[in-house]
């Protein structure tokens, strides 16, 4: 039975990363925090109309809670009075506030948690179950499902929309696609899922699986294609590694995988081929190799042909270390050669500026 | 020459002052037209208005004696390089195939045709050993040539372009206008936000001098004179130094 916690984990991870793509690339990551939040509004709201924790009504308020956020936001920061970033904070905030006075109000004693709402609670997934085709699976799989079938139905149809519209919403719009339309059907989307995804992961870490592994993906990929199975593949291995590890050391799961998704990230961001870590190698290496085709370029000019160790430090302004693993280097390779406290280029070294200065494209 | 674009007294504002005021012009068919003028003039205004991307106060934009909403598709618009994402996963080729987007519909996917289509553009803009090049390695002038490779695998009559020749090297400053004056010969008609003074006759057949409002537009050889240029840079804006 446990092992249908970690299905519930993957399809929530699954459904989320694959429109965190699209947030990401449209800049809209603080804006999918805010409708996770204010979505509580919409479920509070419906749940005092219905008295049903599971009745459908509360996916369509809280999504029309979501929309209105988005909409809100947009109205706001469309005056230009304030920035948009200040906007997602006082509206989601306001939205959410509301949400949590009535809550404490007058849903005191029924089943709507505050630390469920907040962190979710997955481990209870498999508690509450429904028969489908005489199968008994856990209600939140079912509904998972459902919208991942969903979400990728919408990516499939619209995926050249989608992307028109992330990288260029004028162009899109002069070439007759309706910008408005694919923008709010997203956040339609983004709204139900991170509703059904409540009961698993809770609202403050439903962020996290819509954009971690898109943002992992978006470090190693140079297309959107790409980009997407890199996201979802990234999802599960996150939501994999994150079950197995809660369960051994008894963790929250959800936040087990959050974490998990910030190791991942961190790990792409400092060793990928044009990450931190990397750049910073070829950087003292670049450093160095610069240093080495000055030396010999100025060696070539006339009147520098003979230099002593003393012209050469104060020139380029080397310390004594600095200059003797130049030297040693370039003598050991034949660019250069010692003649009684003098350094010259060897023909090989006179060769080397040639090619360097046509590698990158100096005057001769 | 036939007019091609008629825009009829068209006002525009952001806020309180206007940035466009009672603009009565015409674009002739199968024109170079540059549209000059000052910074703030509202040269973009201008552009943006015709391809309804801003709403007027007032004012009435046709193509061809009808409305231009219905007409939008018969326009590529060429941005400015700054104005999308360069970091955006894709390639030259992914950029280039958008412009093939406006004869799909919705749904439809562009086809193995819509790529040949694609190439031919990028080899045109001189671009195709870059085909695969993820965007955001492309230097100024190249992502300028990517953005008219779109414009020309749409195959549109209307080139809209927005200060092209921006911030790019001279080798694809050259290669743009000999494409747009080849393109011309095709039947085609430009509108183009220009911001060198002293090219507007090597470059352009037809020019708009605003600011704000319309002070001279015409034939190049007509218009382009001190007298105009003066009223637009100098008086109009209230600056005498």
């Amino acid at each position: 039975m446990m092992i249908e916690v970690l299905f519930v984990l993957i399809v929530t991870a699954m459904a989320a990363s694959l429109l965190g793509v699209f947030l990401v690339l449209r800049g809209m990551a603080m804006v999918t925090d805010a409708i996770s939040h204010t979505i509580l509004l919409g479920i509070v709201l419906a749940f005092f109309v219905t008295n049903d924790i599971r009745s459908p009504w509360l996916i369509i308020a809280a999504s029309l809670v979501g929309l209105a956020t988005v909409y809100i936001i947009e109205l706001v920061s469309k005056t230009e009075l304030i920035r948009q970033d200040a906007a997602i904070g006082f509206v989601f905030t306001a939205l959410f506030a509301i949400a949590v006075i009535l809550v404490s109000k007058f849903a005191g004693n029924v089943h709507l948690d505050m630390d469920v709402v907040l962190m979710g609670e997955v481990i209870f997934a498999p508690f509450n179950r429904i028969d489908i085709l005489g199968v008994s699976i856990p209600n939140a799989l079912w509904q998972l499902s459902i919208i991942l079938l969903i979400n990728i139905a919408f990516v499939t149809l619209f995926y050249k929309e989608l992307k028109v519209t992330s990288f260029d919403p004028k162009f899109a719009y002069i070439a007759g696609f309706s910008v408005a339309l694919i923008h709010y059907g997203l956040m339609t989307l983004v709204s139900v899922t991170a509703v059904a995804a409540f009961d698993a992961v809770g609202s403050i870490l439903v962020i996290n699986f819509f954009v971690a592994p898109a943002l992992t993906a978006y470090l190693l990929v140079r297309r959107l294609g790409a980009m997407i199975g890199l996201a979802i593949a990234f999802a599960v291995l996150n939501s994999v590694a994150g079950y197995f590890i809660s369960f051994h050391f008894d963790l929250s799961v959800a936040g087990t995988t959050a974490f998990v998704a910030l190791i991942t990230f961190m790990i792409v961001f400092l060793f990928n081929s044009k990450g931190f870590i990397i750049r910073r190698i070829q950087k003292q290496h670049q450093k160095k190799t610069f240093s080495r085709a000055m030396i010999m370029m100025l060696m070539n000019e006339a009147s520098h042909e003979s230099l002593s160790q003393k012209e050469i430090m104060s020139h380029f302004n080397l310390s004594e270390a600095q200059f003797n693993r130049h030297i040693s280097y370039l003598i050991a390779n034949e660019y250069m050669e010692k003649d009684e406290e003098k350094y010259r280029l060897t023909r090989r070294g006179e060769e080397f500026t040639h090619y360097t200065r046509l590698k990158y494209e100096l005057p001769a | 020459m036939e007019t091609l674009i008629t825009i009829k007294d068209l006002n525009v504002a952001y806020q309180e002052k206007p940035a466009l005021w009672h603009v009565n012009m015409s674009i002739p068919a199968n024109s170079r037209t540059a549209i000059v003028g000052p910074n703030g003039a509202g040269k973009s205004t201008l552009i943006k208005s015709i391809m309804t991307l801003i709403k007027p106060i007032s004012g009435k934009i046709d193509i061809d004696g009808k409305d231009v909403r219905h007409a939008l598709k018969r326009i590529a618009y060429v941005p400015q390089k700054g104005e999308v994402n360069w970091d955006f996963p894709a390639t030259v080729l992914d950029v280039v195939l958008m412009g093939r987007y406006v004869h799909k519909g919705w749904f439809k996917r562009p086809n193995r045709q819509d790529s040949e289509i694609a190439l031919d553009a990028l080899k045109t803009m001189k671009m195709e050993a870059f085909r695969n090049r993820q965007i955001s390695e492309l230097s100024g002038g190249q992502r300028q040539r990517v953005f008219l490779a779109r414009a020309i695998a749409q195959n549109a009559e209307i080139y809209i372009m927005d200060e092209p020749l921006q911030g790019i090297d001279i080798t694809t400053e050259k290669l743009i206008i000999d494409v747009m004056k080849a393109l011309q010969q095709e039947g085609k008609t430009f509108v183009v936000v220009h911001h060198q003074l002293d090219t507007v006759e090597d470059y352009f057949d037809h020019a708009v001098i605003l600011n704000k409002t319309v002070i001279a537009q015409g034939p190049v050889e007509a218009i382009w004179n001190e007298s105009n240029i003066e009223k637009a840079y100098y008086e109009m804006s209230g600056h005498h130094d």
